[in-house]
């Protein structure tokens, strides 16, 4: 592999690797908002349940 | 737009870049004939420059977005223009990258700080990037909108000072190839291998920007919903 070839492919290789890690990001920020909604459900239920209580 | 393709849309965003990107990508290696000059490293530009222009793309659709915030006053403008800023920022940080790269290639240095063009576009992505900076250091609600559309408004003057600063500028160490000189310009192989690639990373941006506004809206929506239930 010559000099340009190697450049050349590691200018391709930078791009997929910056939006495979955007991925990789993007996946913790679902997992977290995953979390989230399950606290928020958990949340509303509690506050069902007390409301039904009262 | 029709409500299934708005519901579609970061499909049809993605698919569309996976397939122009792929087919640009096919093109470059095994259509285009090699540069006189720049021989076989020509093959970063298809990859470079349609990163670069859709940095400015980016920053250009969050400065409307900031536009259409102190326009209308209405809140969901902030949120997609920092949204497009967000996704600006990134195709920065690729043009910096990529063109870092084809600078060793093509002059042995990664970087030249007397060549005007390369120091304005990092001016232009040292300026974005602070916006984030001053987003988050005003607290949520009407000031920081107006104050972040205000900052995003701005930058985009910058863009075609940086834009423009290629042709102008009297070092020519950056090549420019959108002329009329006969032995510069491209090609027709390469001028359709070119326009592609741009597609295609249009169409990635488009693709981040949809997948990342909807995220910002729920988890804004998600906040509402806790201080609501607390």
């Amino acid at each position: 592999m010559t000099s340009a070839e190697k450049y050349v492919t590691a200018v391709y290789l930078v791009v997929l690797a910056v939006v495979l890690l955007y991925v990789v990001l993007y996946s913790f920020k679902l997992s977290r908002l995953e979390r989230e909604v399950s606290e928020l459900a958990e949340l509303a239920a509690r506050k069902a349940e007390r409301q039904e209580a009262a | 737009m029709s409500t299934s393709l708005r519901n579609n849309q970061p499909i049809v965003f993605a698919a569309t870049a996976a397939g122009l990107l792929l087919l640009g990508t096919a093109l470059a290696f095994y259509w285009v004939p090699n540069a006189p000059i720049e021989g076989f490293r020509q093959r970063i530009f298809y990859v470079h420059v349609p990163i670069a222009l859709t940095a400015y793309a980016s920053f250009a659709w969050g400065a409307w977005k900031a536009l259409r915030l102190l326009w209308t006053r209405d809140r969901r403008y902030d949120l997609e223009s920092y949204t497009a800023v967000h996704i600006g920022v990134i195709f920065g940080v690729l043009t910096l990258l990529t063109g870092s790269i084809w600078a060793r290639t093509s002059w042995g240095h990664w970087w030249v700080w007397g060549s005007r063009q390369l120091v304005l576009f990092l001016v232009l992505f040292l300026f974005y990037a602070a916006y984030f900076m001053l987003r988050f250091s005003v607290d949520p609600g009407p000031r920081r909108a107006n104050i972040s559309a205000v900052y995003a408004l701005f930058g985009v003057a910058l863009i075609p000072v940086s834009f423009l600063a290629i042709r102008l500028a009297e070092d020519l160490v950056h090549p420019v190839v959108f002329t009329h000189d006969v032995q510069n310009r491209l090609t027709a192989s390469q001028f359709t291998t070119f326009g592609i690639c741009f597609a295609g990373m249009l169409a990635l941006a488009g693709s981040l920007y949809v997948n990342e506004l909807t995220g910002k809206r729920l988890d804004a929506r998600l906040r509402e919903l806790r201080e609501a239930l607390q």
